[in-house]
This record gives C-alpha cells, structure tokens and sequence, in this order.
C-alpha cells in the first residue's frame, strides 16, 4: 500500500499494535536528555526501582542552563549549579552518556546529535524538548515530549502513541536572493497559524527544500513546533547521505551500503494520500520578521505593523492589541523602522556553522552599530571550536560583538544571558513569547542574514537595506578559512 | 495515579487565547529538580497585576480552567502541568490544545477537555457574569456544567479510560516486556548505539570572559 514517509517510519518501529483505540506501542532508536527535563524523570525510576532499559540508545548533554561565559569556573546559579550536578549524578548512576560542560561534544541536544552521526534517516527520536523536530530533517521521526514521557522512554525505550495525521508542505521554485530557510519556515508559519499543524507531521518537500544544505533543513524542520505540529521531516537524500557519511557514529562499510540502500526508500510514494496539503512558492518569499507575541505572527520585512482594528476575526484582533502593546509598536509603523538594542545569533534553530559564517561574510570589515550590543553564541563547541578554526571568532570581535561559549543562551534566557524589561532584539532563535528572553524582553524573530544586518544599521534590516552592491552571503566557507568540515576540525 | 471521574470547583475564565507554556510556567521557574512545589510559579508574569483573574478573591481558589483556543502551545516542559495542578487545577478547557501539553496532562491526572468555542463563550459568560460559580466536569458523561449551562467536551477514549482507572503507563507497557524484547532482537545493525561513545579526537574547549561593552560597564 501507498504510504507516506513518515508512516514508513511509524510503521517500522511498531512493538504492538493498539486495539479498541489504545495506541500504538513504537520503538525509539534514539533518546537525548538534557538537565532541564530530566531529573524528575530519573527520580522517578529511582522511587520504582527500574534501571535505563537501554543506556546505549541514551545520550545526555548540557545545554538549557549552562552559561556562556567563565565555564570553567563553578557555575553562580546555585539553582542552575544543583540541575546540571543533579543531572551528573543521574548519569553516572544509571550509565548514560553525558557531554558536560568543557567538553568538546558538549552542546545544544539538537546539533549534538547530528554532528555525532546519532542522528540518522529512518530513526524514531524523542527528547524532552520541543524541538527535537529538528532531526526531522534527516528523515527521522523526531518529536518533543514531556518529562513523565521521558520516563517511559527510559524505563521501556518504547512510548504508546496514537497516531499522527499528515500533512504536506510543497515550496516550489527558487528562493530569491536574501531569503533564506528561516523566511520559509516563518511564512509557513504565519501562513498555517500556531495551531494549524496540530495532530501533524508535517513533510516538507517541493524543489526549494530540495536546494537547501542540511542545516537550513534542520531550521525549518526545528520550527515545525512553532505551528503545533508534532513533527516535521525532510525526507533523505545525497544531501542527506553526504553530511552523514564520516561522522563519529554513522555507519560504516557494509552497514553503510546497507543503511543508504534502506533509506533511499525513505520517501512518500508517489500515490501516497496526505491528510492536508500546503503549497507555497518560493518566489514569493522575502526576508520575514516577527511583530507580535507568537511566530505565528510576522510578516515580510517590507511591511508595516499590522493596524488591530482592520483585523476582522474577535479573537485575532485582541490577541494583535495585546501583541502590540507588549510590544510597545505603533500599529502602521514600518517594520524597517524598529530598532533593537540586542542582536542573538544563536540557538538550535540558527546557531550553526552556516549560519556564522554567512554573518560573518555580511559583517566582516565593518562596525556594529554603537547602540546595541551582539551576541554570538554557537550551538555547540564543536561549532566553536570550527569557527575558530575558521577565523569567524576575530570577525565577530572586530565588528563589535560578543563571542560566547555554546548553549541554549538567549534563546530562552534561563543562564544569565537575558532581556531586561522593555528591551528589545533581532534573534535567530524560535520563540517571541512574552518574556522568553528575559521578563519583559522584546523578540523579533529574524533569519542570521537579517541579525547581521540589522546588527549593522540598528533598526530591522535586510542584505539589501545595506546598499545595491552588497553580495548575499550564504553559508560555504570563507575565502581562504584553514578547514572546512566538522569532521576534520579536531 | 489518583483515579478522576468527576470534580466540580470554582471556574476561572482566562479570556486569552495562545496562552503557551512560557506563560504558564516561564524558563526561569524549571531549575528546580522535584515534582512539585510549583505553583506560586503559574502564570508568573501575570500574577503581578491585580487586575489578573486569578488575583480576584472570586476566582483565587479556581480549580477549573476556561481558556481560549491553542492553550499549551510552544515548549515541552510538563512543569507546565505541575504549575497548574500544584496550584489547585484538575481541568482545562479549551478550544484547542497543544499535542504535547496535551498528552503531558493525561500522565499527570489533570484533565484537558476540548470544547467548542461558543461553548467556552458560553461559560465565559456565566463565570464573570457571577464570580466564584462551580463547574462541575464530569468525565463519564463528557459534560461541563455551570449554572443552566451545560456543554459537551472531548477527550480521547484512551485517555479517559486511563484517568477514570487511575492507571500507570509505564506499568502497561511494561506487561509487554516480551515484545520489547522480540522487537530489539530484529533491529538493524546500522541503526546508532551511543554506547561504546564515538568521538572526534578530544580538544581543549577555552572559556570565554565578558568583555567591555560601550566602553566601560561589563555585561552581567
């Protein structure tokens, strides 16, 4: 029978069956943890006396709380200090994998896992963690769960699930210059709503997703959550097959021929039936901002700041007030004429080797602008260590900015790294709920190419505000840089 | 697990709709590493106006929820539900929730009855029309009542049935040990194991330092 990518993976990890509307029982291949969502889980085995069934499908990273500076000092959060010790601790009694702070694989969960080669096509991934939709992009099922579920996973490797609805989402044609996967996955959103793809697994597909590299796959896949849905998938290809091939864990000799011969068959049949079906044109993408309170609400950067009282819908039109308010934004204002006092580079939605390097490019030779302060913060210390390697870390001091050490950060503001009240940032990260970055704190959510130029003229900007003869940069290598793939960086 | 069948409590209308889980419970609030103890964290940001529903003395004691549609939406974080269950909740209406929110309530005993928007307006209508009135949810007749006004809810079948029985998911699953067990034997040899763990060779990872910022003060 027809099927669709992601119920060829659903079907394959089937221990059992449901019955009389019970769910399905699925095998999970890989399991992340992190400090945040986990030690309620491992106390809870403690009090049951269970042990992790499956430590070897098990790996745990610090990430959420971790600062970003003085990590080899204690570290001052006496709150974050007990959850990341906690979290040690838990590791070592129950035999999991753990990349602490310091160590060279240590980083957010979400690049972890594919930089390490754990994160493969055809693999059921869970973490607790909503964007573990990210790994979605290599053709896993990958999906966020809460910690009671974190639980069951370590207790049984299995999870009961009902089954997901399906959706597709074609993006044909080419993305004009300037736009990039951050603008896809933001016009998807604003177009579908936070709530449209709930029930779903979203599949991205269409000639623009083909185009993108891996990591502006993982981007689009990562915000997948952001519309409700459980899950979005990409499904595999040599672009796929290509990042994998070398990397610490991927398979090897005939285990790889085996693996490629097995996921080239990771695609939606030709007559397979979705639930719903999106088409976007890629053509008719720009760089997009967010204005308001959720991701659903952005609109192209060459807009204007929605005006309430046009809105129609009761509830959409409260909800733009409140936004608006929190917001401090006059509605009908230019969104080019906002300015913001912090630009994030950063997260597990933009904080990849790609992503530097393209602000890099855009920023190198220049000064930020002298009335707000840029942080730049790599998803992982391998990326750091890369971008080093590359010379990228000189780029960003130059210009004027901070170079951090990798974690979460910013992006939600649980380590120091925050918003004061009524401050306001251009972040690549995922979330513009109020206070996410900070009690009080001010999100737009901009694409890396629209934080460095925006970091660059004050107020929000694209590559092309900076002037006709700007070249837009994209995510290869720096002309001349000394190495190029994580996998030789060491 | 405590079985739930039926409650009735004070009703609390939350007149707002996309209230995500940064919102019931912000980042700063999940440091802790214990199950409870989180309800002075509910709705953190918004406890500070009086005007907030739930620093009316009408609805302070409130132990069912009325919200509008996509409530749970964003961040996977089960505090979320503790916030609200050590604050005294045992249901939600909504018109939408959030999948993971969702199915992180029915793990933890606290009901997300999914309702009809006009139904919400309904309710809505009566609780502030008189502050203070019960709703009763009664999970065998999948009803909600306040007042006169009575609406339907849905909740999925299995859920209900695991919330009536009080039962323990890990214990079910666990019955079937042997499947686990059969499936794990059929698994591909290309599929990953962390373990032993694969690296690329070790590096010395050097801490970054603040720097000065416009000149003079050093960021905290």
């Amino acid at each position: 029978m027809a099927g669709t990518l992601a119920e060829k993976v659903w079907d394959a990890h089937i221990v059992r069956r449901g019955t009389d509307g019970a769910p399905d029982l699925l095998y999970i291949d890989l399991h992340l943890v992190h400090e945040v969502t986990s030690p309620q889980a491992f106390e809870g085995l403690r009090l049951a006396g269970r042990p992790v069934r499956r430590p070897d499908l098990t790996i745990a990273t610090e990430d959420h709380n971790t600062p970003t500076l003085d990590i080899d000092r204690p570290i001052a959060d006496l709150t974050s200090r007990t959850q990341i010790q906690t979290l040690r601790n838990n590791a070592a009694e129950f035999g999991v994998r753990l990349h602490s702070l310091g160590d060279a694989d240590q980083g957010i969960v979400h690049q972890v896992g594919p930089q390490l080669g754990l994160t493969m096509p055809g693999l059921t991934v869970v973490c607790g963690d909503s964007h573990t939709s990210t790994h979605g992009a290599f053709g896993a099922l990958a999906f966020g769960i809460g910690t009671s579920e974190v639980e069951h996973v370590l207790a049984t490797q299995t999870l009961p699930l009902a089954p997901f609805k399906t959706m597709a989402i074609t993006v044909d044609g080419e993305l004009p210059k300037g736009a990039t996967s951050k603008d896809i996955i933001l016009a998807i959103i604003a177009k579908i709503g936070t709530g449209g793809g709930q029930g779903y697994v979203l599949e991205y597909r269409g000639e623009a997703i083909r185009a993108l590299s891996m990591e502006a796959r993982m981007t689009i896949c990562n915000m997948s959550i952001e519309a409700g849905a459980r899950a979005g998938m990409i499904a595999p290809d040599e672009t796929t097959f290509e990042y994998l091939k070398g990397r610490p864990h991927a398979p090897e000799g005939a285990d790889w021929d085996a693996a490629v011969e097995y996921w080239s068959t990771l695609r939606s049949d030709d007559d397979a039936v979705f639930d719903t079906e999106v088409v976007l044109r890629a053509s008719d993408l720009e760089p997009f901002v967010t204005w308001g309170t959720n991701p659903g609400q952005g609109l192209p950067l060459s807009s204007n700041v929605p005006v309430p009282s046009e809105i129609a819908d009761e509830n959409e039109r409260v909800a733009a007030e409140r936004a608006l308010e929190y917001m401090g934004l006059e509605p009908g204002m230019p969104l080019r004429d906002i300015a913001v006092d912090t630009v994030f580079i950063g997260s597990c939605t933009n904080g990849r080797i790609e992503d530097l390097r393209s602000v890099a490019k855009l920023v190198k030779g220049r000064k930020k602008a002298d009335s707000l302060r840029v942080l730049v913060v790599p998803s992982s210390a391998r990326v750091r260590l890369q971008a080093e390697a590359e010379g990228l870390d000189q780029i960003f001091l130059d210009f004027g900015a901070e170079w951090r050490n990798a974690g979460c950060s910013m992006c939600l503001g649980m380590n120091p790294d925050q918003l004061a009240p009524g401050e306001r940032s251009a972040s690549t990260s995922n979330r513009n709920f109020e206070g996410r970055q900070g009690k009080g704190g001010r999100t737009h959510l901009v694409s890396p190419l629209v934080a460095g130029a925006t970091a660059i003229r004050g107020t929000l900007s694209s590559v092309a505000d900076l002037g006709p003869d700007v070249e837009v940069p994209d995510g290869s290598p720096l002309e001349g840089a000394p190495v190029a793939d994580a996998r030789q960086s060491a | 697990m405590e079985k739930f069948s039926q409650h009735t409590g004070v009703g609390v209308p939350l007149r707002r709709s996309n209230v995500d889980t940064d919102q019931i419970i912000p980042a700063v609030y999940l440091k802790r590493v214990t199950r409870t103890g989180f309800e002075d964290a509910l709705f953190a940001a918004w406890r500070g106006d009086p005007e907030f529903v739930l620093n009316q003395d009408a609805y302070r004691s409130g132990s069912v929820l009325v919200a509008g549609p996509d409530f749970g939406t964003g961040s996977s974080r089960e505090h979320a539900v503790w916030a609200l269950k050590d604050y005294g909740f045992r249901a939600v209406l909504s018109t939408r929730f959030a999948d993971i929110f969702r199915g992180n309530s029915g793990k933890q005993g606290l009901l997300a009855a999914q309702v009809a928007q006009e139904d919400i307006e309904l309710l809505w209508k009566v609780l502030e029309a008189r502050p203070g009135t019960e709703v009763t949810v009664d999970l065998v007749a999948k009803q909600a009542r306040a007042d006169d006004v009575v609406v339907p809810f849905e909740v999925d079948d299995y859920t209900r049935w695991r919330l009536m029985e009080g039962l323990d998911d890990i214990g079910l699953t666990l019955k079937h040990e042997g499947e686990i067990t059969e499936f794990e034997a059929t698994r591909a040899s290309w599929r990953p194991l962390t373990l032993p763990a694969k690296h690329l060779p070790p590096v010395e990872v050097v801490a970054a330092r603040p720097v000065l910022r416009h000149g003079d003060d050093a960021l905290a």
